[in-house]
């Protein structure tokens, strides 16, 4: 917390990614309730412009994608590294239909993680990206989201990838439950 | 009720063969893997169809992300018991958008058609060691998870008020169809699924 009330509301970074998804014209939003997501999230869920889709699991979140590309739309699913696994089959949806697709990824069992059960999917979720064929973009500075978020999103849309940004747990912070 | 009288008695081919008659450029079809690609294809190969020949448990996700993107299109989701029971939360997911231009048919006839015709959950109980399922039923599943507007068709006679709920009813609507277990030609689409994007976008864009 002391990070973020540090930084002036339009220099964080969440901020930042939000007016990236405007710029690149981003109508639809999926998500899995997340703490590191939970500021961008609120903005787009108060965005008169994007429509913002709470799923069950991560993998609704690839089906919505293609069926919105299929209807013109270009969308973005936020989701923690633990979510990651959810989605590798459907993963494939990008190769085999060959449509445009971006996500945002916030890290955990990656930096400084306390909670054991993070750890297997955190140090997973590279690997299991890569073996699908995603594009990996990694960050762990603030003052390197928005031009990070940006290039992912013109590899997605211009160049036709699926891409992954993981906004490392050296950037959000280290999760301290129970203190403030 | 006997178990007799719950014996299926539609088939499912002349059945979708009903819901697309007349489809023009204002239907969007998501059909899932296996029997209901075959079926919908039977029905007539189109642009503004999208067959799928993988991806189980993503039709009705796919139907959504589409229609909140074609508020102004009708957008029908035709699959599988199988499928539809790999993705149950996605109704849910359904009923928090409230599209109202959505329509999901379940064609149901309690089996794994493609793999063999295995029991699926839909199977009743106590129907011996290999054809057993639990009874699960979708259309309580789906005004479980929010969806409102939900229906078992069973009857011949309910045939013509479900091509009209499936292509003209307010969304988001939810209908099961007890179908009968058939052997049936495979009759298939063109499989490369980014040609099938892209002439679906195409019809529906102007551009791939």
């Amino acid at each position: 917390m002391n990070a973020e009330t540090s930084i002036k509301s339009g220099a964080d970074w969440r901020d930042q990614i939000f007016d990236v998804l405007q710029a690149h014209d981003i109508k639809q939003v999926y998500h899995v309730p997340d703490a590191g997501h939970s500021r961008l999230i609120e903005q787009c869920q108060r965005s008169n412009s994007i429509r913002t889709v709470p799923l069950t699991t991560e993998e609704e979140g690839l089906a919505l994608a293609a069926g919105a590309w299929l209807g013109g739309q270009r969308s973005v699913l936020l989701m923690q590294s633990s979510g990651v696994g959810n989605t590798i089959n459907l993963m494939g949806l990008t190769k085999t239909l060959r449509f445009p697709f971006l996500t945002l990824i916030t890290m955990r069992g990656d930096y400084g993680e306390f909670n054991s059960w993070q750890y297997p999917m955190g140090q997973g979720t590279p690997k299991v990206l890569e073996a699908m064929g995603v594009l990996l973009y990694s960050v762990d500075k603030a003052d390197e989201v928005k031009a990070t978020v940006d290039a992912a999103a013109r590899a997605a849309f211009n160049g036709g990838q699926a891409v992954a940004v993981l906004l490392r747990q050296k950037l959000i912070g280290i999760k301290d439950f129970g203190k403030k | 009720m006997s178990k007799a009288t719950l014996q299926p008695t539609l088939q499912r081919r002349p059945l979708v063969k009903k819901i697309l008659e007349g489809a023009d450029d204002n239907l969007l079809v998501i059909a899932g893997l296996g029997s209901s690609n075959w079926d919908v294809t039977e029905a007539g190969d189109r642009a503004l169809n999208m067959p799928l020949w993988g991806a189980m448990g993503a039709p009705v996700g796919m139907g959504l992300g589409l229609a909140l993107a074609q508020p102004g299109k009708r957008v029908l989701v035709i699959t599988g018991d199988g499928d539809m029971l790999m993705s149950l939360g996605s109704l849910a997911t359904v009923a928090t958008q409230r599209p109202e231009n959505l329509a999901i048919v379940v064609l149901d006839n309690e089996k794994f058609g493609e793999t063999g015709n295995q029991a699926t959950h839909t199977s009743p109980r106590n129907n011996g060691p290999t054809e057993s399922g639990a009874g699960a039923d979708l259309s309580l599943i789906a005004k479980g998870c929010g969806i409102a507007d939900v229906g078992i068709v069973r009857e011949a006679g309910e045939v013509a008020q479900l091509v009209k709920d499936a292509r003209t009813r307010k969304g988001p609507v939810f209908r099961v169809v007890k179908v009968m277990v058939e052997k049936l030609e495979f009759v298939m689409p063109p499989q490369d699924g980014a040609h099938l994007k892209d002439r679906f976008r195409q019809a529906l864009l102007g551009h791939p």
